[in-house]
């Protein structure tokens, strides 16, 4: 048994500043294994995969790999790469700029010459053979994004390597390039490679995996067979709640009365964006909680945005009230008393550098305009009743918003716009990445300010936490509303049919 | 613990705290020169009173050199500050652009015979313009500044001889070189007050307006500034001619000085100081939040060391060979990298304390 | 055979295209030129005449290429041309140096500069920009240091090495005396030529020169790639430094001469040609030959400047500017074009 052990990484520690990532995580990989690793968003998945692939260095503990004897230290891919691991990311890690053949083979070997000859048919042969619609010689960045994905792949599994991690590789690819993907990691274990797979969806964990390993906020829940680990009680182990919760919270269905004569605060006709989702309609009314649910890439967040104007829209209209109001650019969507809490906080929300006090008033400090500046005693005033009101943890309103941990700067930024007092407000993945007690103490909050009167979408990857707050579901596919779930039809099931097309 | 810890930390915390104010570096680094002034040479700080050429009382002496000089700078300092803060880039035609608004400016007196007020009007209009076409590369056209400001550093020269037609106006109204000189009866060099008075108009505006915090936001993080209903393109344009406007201003001061200009001399290598001066405030050059005080502090340091080199009969072309020594000592110093390194040296130092 | 029918409908790649447009608007000014400007464009030894005077522009601008592709700038590259002329001079002629050991000297120099900006940006994380501005004006002052004043190089060996002129068999011209007069470049123009190719072959035939595209390209993807992303970067800084040290030495042999004053915005016009002959500032996309046009392209504009008459100064420098002004601007449109899709 011992001998087929290819990978272990023992009490692996590591920080993040505010954030403790991993917190004495042990893995272990065996020869033609398919290892699953699982967790909630903000488990250690990512982190555990760049600490072992020397995209971070770890603080604390040891790699062992098969054929060495001592602990290896790995400080970065390339190392990596080296020692037999080989690795396909959630983003694209691919040159753009370069043809498909080079992005499979640079990086390797160690020749001086470029030998595009040989490299392009090379490359051809494995294109072919894994049946990927692309020409050796093209620019990447002319491919589709699940054809980039395809060539990753393509360019790991022609690595000799002992060690292949995927990590979320399918969320681009369609059911018959997933298969593909499949069949071709059934064919490596065959050959003795250990795989570690990092998937959001079950039914490919059930289908190709031999192992399952679960982490739960950066700490070690455990290693189980797959024949000992049935789905629901995955999913408990995951979320970190007995069966019965989870169950129990689902039998009861949030409801929305609607008032007769009540127009929709937010509705729109045939909105679309340049991002290429297809025109949707949509409505809100105040006091409702809705939400847009899918696959992660499957349009949710580009709607809110179209209807936030964060994207160029292409055209249908928005009535805010039953009235047709022009949204271009966000400062039309706040103006009409619209906030949105953006998905990726440290991209599109926090401004890492500017104090707490500063975060917090910026958004009703631009609609009060450029020429009235608020004193200091005014932002001090609005930033320590909010920070008193959701109990964001900070030292002082002084301190930079990117010293907090996740939780806080998401408060921050649910701060900023509650201070804009919106009549409709829009949260993107708000529990992203934080932990269980805010993620709690958000959803409660939600509910208080809808039974307050505002209009709030919410939207999480999390099924569970649509089920607890919205009344209504939007149903997302491939860039295009697919259906409507409420009242009785608001179930997990029902989400998971609809999402996946309904027929099953 | 916590009791043991306060008996000592208090002086170091202090200490710490004073380190950790963006004010510290520049003022410190005044302190090093002005020590090292004192112990090479203490008549460096001389100052005399005398009378100049058109009979009117002045002080001179190198501080008052510094005070003087130093004041092109703060002008300039200004602009480039919020530049940097914005675009998270720096402006390198400031040189060139203060050759096109004292050509302009030489232009109108000496070629239309208008008012200096008048003329000085124009080559702010010039100027902001020049601004405005920088501007637009950056904001519009997302070319990193200081590549889209290199074509009008290039030209700039050339453009300013254009306008005069290569010709060298001389203006002869005497009056015009107080601006650049004195004012009869007031001894002090007549650019401090400008300077002055820019330092405060700007502090007026950033108190009265919004300018700093968008700014900041939008050099912090353009995508989230425009969630949260900011224009940064506009922003960063908006900077760009607000550094036109202290272009001109120094332009003016320029021609003053010689009452005529020299195309290919006139504010040679002043975009290094300038954004040696930004740096040596403490603000970072890749751009977000800036201490204006900090960045004017900066700008008279940085002409302490030029007229301490040049009281050490370091030739004027040799000086950029010092001041970029002093610009990479400082770019180093403030690298994330080498940040991270000495902290954890420092880190590694204290666990070996604590073991 | 099934690959090459697939690359016909290739699309056209960024790269290619700024490629085309580089050379057509290349040949569109030298047959203007022809027209317009007489006869005098039809003469090979103009065309010569153009690359003589502009090699040390071409080395230079190779490195600057070099350095764009990999994603980074290096402005110092026309003080460091002044400071290789200025020691070169006064170690043939005040030293009584040999021409080996003036080689020497440029080649130290560039390297030395090269190491420290390359350590500077690539380990210690540094924008370029500010580190070779620093770079440049280290070096525009250490000229002065070395010496202040201009003057001409007497050194015999050097000055016949000068004055070598190497005949292009074929490409002659009858004189107005009636005299066939053969046409000749310099030994400078032998050395770019000979870098031109080296640069070539090594970004298009070495797994470094990928490198140096993977890196500009996207540098964290390179760095999940395997690839040593510092080192690249810092191997794009040393030759191109380097490069500048050939370069200098290139344009001292071409002037004979040091001087503070020497190369003055050289910096600027190697940035131009690079960026006219395709490559993008941005980093990833660029090419050699686009460089080799984009010096070309250039200096015709400069000669078309300077035989129309427009004769001042100031006319070289605002064509210049005005030409990389466009070409950025259709950079910038290239790449707003391709976000889009």
């Amino acid at each position: 048994m011992k001998d087929k052990v290819v990978l272990e990484m023992k009490n692996i520690h590591k920080s993040f500043p505010g954030v403790r990532a991993l917190q004495g995580v042990d893995f272990t990989l065996c020869e033609g294994e398919i290892h699953a690793l699982m967790g909630e968003n903000g488990a250690g998945k990512s982190t555990l995969i760049k600490v072992l692939t020397g995209v971070y260095g770890k603080d604390e503990g040891q790699i062992f790999i098969k054929g060495k004897e001592e602990a290896v230290s790995i400080k970065s891919p390339e190392e990596a790469q080296k020692a037999g691991i080989s690795t396909v990311y959630q983003e694209i890690t691919l040159c753009p700029n370069l043809t498909v053949a080079e992005n499979m083979y640079i990086g390797r070997g160690s020749s001086v010459y470029q030998n595009w000859k040989k490299m392009n048919g090379a490359a051809t042969k494995i294109l072919q053979s894994l049946d990927i619609q692309a020409d050796a010689t093209q620019e990447l960045a002319s491919c589709s994004l699940a054809v980039q994905q395809m060539v990753a792949i393509a360019r790991a599994v022609d690595m000799d390597c002992k060690v292949l991690i995927l990590d979320e590789p399918t969320s681009s690819l369609d059911e018959q390039e997933v298969e593909k993907l499949f069949k071709l990691m059934r064919d490596l274990k065959a050959r003795g490679v250990g795989i570690i797979f990092v998937t959001h969806f079950l039914d490919q964990v059930y289908e190709v995996c031999d192992k399952i390993t679960v982490l739960r906020d950066g700490k070690l829940v455990g290693e189980y067979e797959i024949a000992d680990l049935p789905r629901v009680k995955l999913v408990s182990k995951m979320l970190g709640k007995e069966l019965h919760e989870t169950t129990g919270e689902k039998k009861e269905h949030l409801t929305y009365e609607k008032k007769s004569g009540v127009v929709p605060v937010i509705e729109t006709e045939n909105l679309h964006s340049n991002t290429g989702i297809k025109p949707f309609d949509f409505n809100i009314y105040p006091g409702e909680v809705n939400g847009f649910t899918g696959l992660l890439g499957s349009g949710r967040s580009e709607c809110v945005r179209a209807i936030f104007g964060a994207d160029s829209v292409l055209g249908g209209t928005v009535k805010k009230n039953g009235k047709v109001v022009k949204i271009s650019k966000p400062m039309d969507a706040m103006k009409n008393g619209i906030g949105y809490l953006p998905e990726d906080r440290k991209v599109d929300g926090i401004i890492g550098d500017l104090s707490v006090r500063e975060n917090i008033i910026i958004a009703l400090q631009v609609l009060r305009g450029f020429f009235r500046p608020f004193t200091k005693a005014e932002a001090n005033k609005f930033a320590d009743e909010y920070i008193k009101l959701l109990g964001i943890k900070t030292a002082s309103a002084n301190t930079p918003i990117k010293s907090l941990s996740g939780g806080n700067q998401q408060k921050c930024i649910l701060a900023r716009w509650l201070l804009t007092h919106p009549d409709y407000l829009i949260l993107d993945e708000p529990t992203r990445g934080i932990d269980i007690g805010t993620k709690t103490e958000i959803q409660k909050l939600v509910l208080k300010l809808a039974s307050e009167g505002m209009g709030i979408t919410f939207i999480s990857s999390e099924i569970d936490e649509m089920l607890g707050t919205c009344s209504r579901l939007i149903v997302m596919r491939d860039l295009n509303v697919v259906g409507e779930l409420s009242g009785e039809e608001l179930s997990q099931s029902m989400i998971m049919n609809t999402i996946a097309g309904g027929e099953k | 613990m916590q009791t043991k810890k306060s008996n000592y930390t208090s002086i170091s915390e202090m200490l710490g705290k004073l380190v950790k104010q963006q004010i510290f570096i520049p003022v410190a680094a005044l302190l090093l020169l002005a020590i090292f002034n004192l112990i090479a040479d203490p008549g460096f700080y001389k100052i005399s009173y005398g009378v100049n050429s058109a009979g009117s009382p002045v002080l001179s002496g190198y501080l008052m050199t510094i005070l003087d000089y130093g004041s092109e700078l703060a002008i300039l300092a200004v602009g480039m500050t919020l530049v940097t803060a914005s675009s998270g880039g720096q402006d390198i035609s400031v040189g060139a652009a203060i050759a096109i608004a004292g050509s302009v400016m030489l232009k109108f007196i000496c070629g239309m015979n208008t008012p200096v007020i008048i003329a000085f009007l124009a080559a702010c209009v010039v100027s902001m313009f020049f601004g405005a076409f920088n501007g637009v590369l950056v904001a519009h056209f997302k070319i990193q500044p200081m590549v889209a400001t290199l074509i009008l550093y290039t030209a700039g020269r050339s453009i300013a001889a254009w306008i005069n037609n290569n010709e060298l106006p001389i203006v002869s109204d005497p009056k015009f070189a107080y601006l650049g000189g004195f004012i009869p009866g007031i001894p002090i060099p007549t650019p401090f007050f400008i300077a002055a008075a820019v330092v405060i108009i700007s502090l007026l505006v950033l108190r009265f307006t919004n300018l700093g915090l968008y700014t900041q936001a939008v050099g912090i993080n353009e995508s989230s500034s425009r969630l949260n209903g900011l224009n940064p393109a506009f922003i960063k344009f908006i900077t760009f001619v607000i550094l036109g406007l202290c272009v001109a201003v120094v332009g003016l001061i320029k021609v003053s000085r010689l009452s005529t200009i020299n195309y290919s001399v006139i504010a040679k290598d002043i975009e290094m100081d300038a954004i040696l001066a930004v740096a040596l405030g403490g603000n970072a050059l890749g751009g977000g939040k800036f201490n204006l005080a900090a960045s004017i502090i900066g700008a008279y340091v940085i002409q302490f060391l030029t007229t301490t080199l040049y009281k050490f009969n370091v030739q004027s072309d040799a000086l950029p060979a010092y001041k970029a020594v002093v610009v990479i000592f400082l770019v180093v110093i403030s690298a994330p990298v080498v940040r991270d390194y000495i902290s954890s040296i420092g880190k590694k130092i204290s666990h070996k304390e604590v073991a | 055979m099934s690959s090459s029918n697939q690359s016909k409908r290739k699309k056209i790649t960024d790269s290619n295209l700024l490629l085309t447009i580089t050379i057509v608007v290349f040949f569109l000014m030298y047959i203007g030129a022809i027209l317009f400007q007489g006869k005098g464009f039809l003469k090979p030894q103009t065309f010569f005449n153009i690359l003589n005077a502009n090699a040390a522009l071409l080395i230079l601008s190779c490195g600057m290429s070099l350095v764009m592709i990999t994603g980074g700038i290096d402005i110092s590259v026309g003080g460091v041309t002044a400071l290789v002329s200025m020691c070169c001079a006064v170690y043939l002629d005040f030293h009584d140096g040999n021409v080996l050991g003036a080689v020497a000297i440029a080649l130290a120099i560039g390297l030395a500069f090269g190491i420290v900006q390359g350590f500077l940006v690539a380990y210690l994380d540094i924008q370029p920009f500010i580190v070779s501005l620093a770079g440049m004006f280290f070096a525009r002052g250490m000229t002065t240091i070395v010496n202040t004043n201009p003057f001409n190089v007497a050194n015999p060996e050097f000055v016949a090495m000068k004055d070598t002129r190497i005949v292009v068999p074929g490409m002659g011209s009858i004189n107005k005396l009636g005299k066939y007069v053969n046409a000749y470049v310099e030994i400078g123009v032998i050395v770019a030529i000979l870098v031109v190719i080296v640069l070539f072959i090594i970004l298009k035939w070495t797994r470094l020169g990928r490198y140096f595209y993977a890196v500009g390209g996207n540098s964290q993807s390179a760095l999940m790639l395997g690839i040593n992303v510092k080192r690249t970067k810092f191997l794009s800084h040393l030759i191109c430094s380097f490069l500048a040290g050939i370069g200098g030495f290139v344009y001292f042999m071409h002037v004979g001469s040091g001087a503070a004053s020497h190369a003055m915005g050289a910096e600027m016009n190697a940035i131009a040609s690079s960026i006219i002959g395709g490559t993008m500032l941005t980093g990833g996309v660029g090419n050699i030959i686009g460089t080799f046009f984009g010096v070309l392209s250039l200096s015709t504009i400069q000669n078309i400047v300077s035989s129309a008459g427009l004769d001042q100064a100031w006319w070289t420098g605002i064509t210049i500017a005005a030409m990389l002004c466009l070409f950025l601007v259709v950079q910038s449109v290239v790449m707003t074009r391709k976000n889009k899709k």
